[in-house]
């Protein structure tokens, strides 16, 4: 039996971690599909049928699916299911919102941020913040996952397969998009970039994240943050790094001013190489670190924005 | 309208964990157990909704062994008004609880449910989903900000790109990020008086749930550790290592 993935995207394109769910897919069964919902998503779904290794996409044109409204979506998804011996997403905000409403649904269970196929039916899931790896075996006929999208390898571009138009099932009007406010960035984004340059509490204000931004515009990387700086207000929600928030294995991660909290290193403790400044040299980040500095990060920072080379 | 809280009883979020030598979960005897974190944001917002009116009564459910009672009895004490505990010592899966919370809403019928939107023990972020499922709900999960009136909700989501709005219709399951609010103590007053709240305790039998899981759990392991590094003097030193030694940029 063919596997599902389902698809988040802008209308344009899927997201990238869509690749990296294909990878996933393409472990548990011998045929992946895509499924791109949406309204005039044509596009997207030709961004998906571009992908290595997807046979088939599915196409569901429908008003009601324009905004990832959950209790819209599920009933579509829950109708292929049965077609399927895997129903497969990407862990982030809209597979997390989305996934357990169509496995309680289908009254199975979920297995949620698989970072590895042992086999169709057997995962490996980080519990405890990462701080424990469960391999879990689900019996039930259709399974549903959601994949840490840094665990799998981006498939490459192929294709184009076929597009298959299907209809959609309409909106159960329980729930509306009102709107949303994104931060606009002109960045990478966290959770692809190649280098991520991340700040926490030791920057003390949202002011001094202009000194992290310099730096990361000049390495062309995503710019992060620690919990505490998000609590503090210094920066954004979407820029938090950590078990609760994005996970993120960039080739370089650059921690400043964060002292290594266990919620955090669950976040990024799969960067390929780490580097720490931070003023306390008993900090739980140097743990981590491949490469750490002791010092004050207000004249570390500026100093290591001029040394690099603008990328 | 009633208010429905869930709260799950997990080792503390202080304590440093450790698998077991036999590989089959994780050392739960002798370690400090607390309240979710974030359920004490789930009970905290409902609270602050009873405090402007909009709620009349909090149940604060769980569901678990006989000491998830202590759990209860810190909602309690923080201002909830009674509690629910299905006692069972068997392992439950987040389907298995969102069972059980359907049998107790179906009974109860609470107006909102307020529920964590992960535990950090398992991380499954799961339940409120699956509760809103199973009854026909609507779901406002990952909520940053909750406004209730006439029969509906507006929910600020914590989503990738940011923050989302959306008008959901009540009932409603809604579940907690970080930046909901910011839990507040028990004084010593209200725990006294918390200990005088009653806990009504059910058999999930009763309640005619099947709590088997559905996940067979073969192993728990240790992650990969990741050795540290070393430390360097400079950010000459530093840039130097980076080009030539890891070649990342």
């Amino acid at each position: 039996m063919a596997v599902l993935v389902v698809a988040a995207h802008d209308g344009k394109t899927v997201r990238s971690n869509v690749a990296n769910a294909v990878t996933a897919a393409s472990q548990m069964g011998p045929e992946v599909h895509v499924l791109v919902a949406g309204s005039n998503a044509g596009e997207a779904a030709k961004s998906a049928a571009a992908i290595q290794g997807v046979a088939k996409v599915l196409g569901a044109e429908d008003a009601a699916y324009a905004n990832w409204v959950a209790e819209d979506v599920a009933p579509l998804v829950v109708k292929l299911a049965p077609n399927y011996s895997h129903v497969v997403m990407a862990a982030d905000s809209v597979g997390k919102n989305l996934a357990p409403r169509v496995a309680a649904l289908l009254d199975v269970a979920q297995v949620s941020e698989a970072i590895k196929v042992e086999a169709p039916d057997t995962f490996v899931r980080p519990i405890y913040a990462g701080n424990a790896m469960a391999t879990v075996q689900t019996a039930d006929k259709i399974k549903i996952v959601t994949i840490r999208p840094t665990n799998f390898k981006a498939a490459a571009t192929g294709g184009p397969a076929p597009i298959e138009q299907i209809g959609g099932t309409g909106a159960g009007g329980l729930a509306s998009y009102v709107g949303a406010e994104l931060s606009k960035s002109e960045r990478p984004e966290l959770t692809s970039a190649k280098i991520v340059v991340s700040g926490g509490r030791g920057l003390a204000s949202g002011e001094n994240f202009k000194m992290l931004e310099a730096l990361a515009d000049k390495l062309g990387a995503g710019l992060g943050a620690s919990r505490a700086a998000v609590d503090a207000g210094y920066v954004p929600n979407d820029y938090q790094v950590g078990q609760t928030g994005k996970v993120v294995a960039p080739d370089l991660y650059i921690a400043i001013g964060i002292s290594g909290a266990i919620q955090h290193l669950a976040g990024m403790k799969d960067s390929k190489t780490i580097v720490a400044i931070n003023k306390d040299e008993e900090a739980p980040i140097f743990q981590v670190a491949d490469y750490g500095i002791v010092g004050d990060l207000f004249q570390i920072v500026p100093e290591l924005t001029a040394a690099v080379e603008k990328k | 309208m009633k208010v429905l809280v869930a709260v799950k009883r997990v080792i503390d979020y202080n304590v440093k964990i450790r698998v077991k030598t036999d590989n089959t979960g994780v050392e739960t005897a002798n370690v400090k157990m607390s309240m979710n974190p974030f359920d004490e944001i789930a009970v905290e917002e409902a609270i602050r909704m009873k405090e402007k009116g909009l709620a009349t009564e909090i149940i604060a459910f769980s569901a678990g062994p006989a000491q998830c009672q202590e759990t209860i009895r810190t909602a309690l004490a923080m201002g909830a008004d009674r509690g629910v505990l299905v006692q069972t010592d068997a392992e439950l899966q987040p389907l298995a609880v969102a069972k059980l919370m359907k049998a107790v809403v179906d009974k109860e019928q609470p107006g909102l449910v307020i529920v964590g939107k992960q535990a950090i023990d398992d991380d499954s972020n799961q339940t409120g989903q699956m509760l809103a499922a199973l009854l026909g709900w609507s779901q406002g999960t990952f909520a940053n900000k909750l406004n209730v009136a006439d029969g509906s909700a507006e929910v600020k989501r914590e989503v990738d790109g940011g923050l989302e709005n959306i008008k959901i219709k009540l009932p409603a399951v809604i579940t907690t990020d970080l930046r909901l609010n910011e839990p507040r103590y028990a004084s010593l007053p209200n725990i006294m008086k918390a200990k005088k709240k009653p806990i009504e305790v059910l058999a999930p039998d009763a309640l005619g749930v099947d709590i088997a899981p559905r996940l067979k759990v073969l192993k728990v392991e240790e992650p990969p550790k990741r050795k540290a590094g070393v430390k360097v003097k400079t950010v000459a030193e530093l840039v130097d290592k980076l080009k030539n030694e890891a070649g990342v940029i």
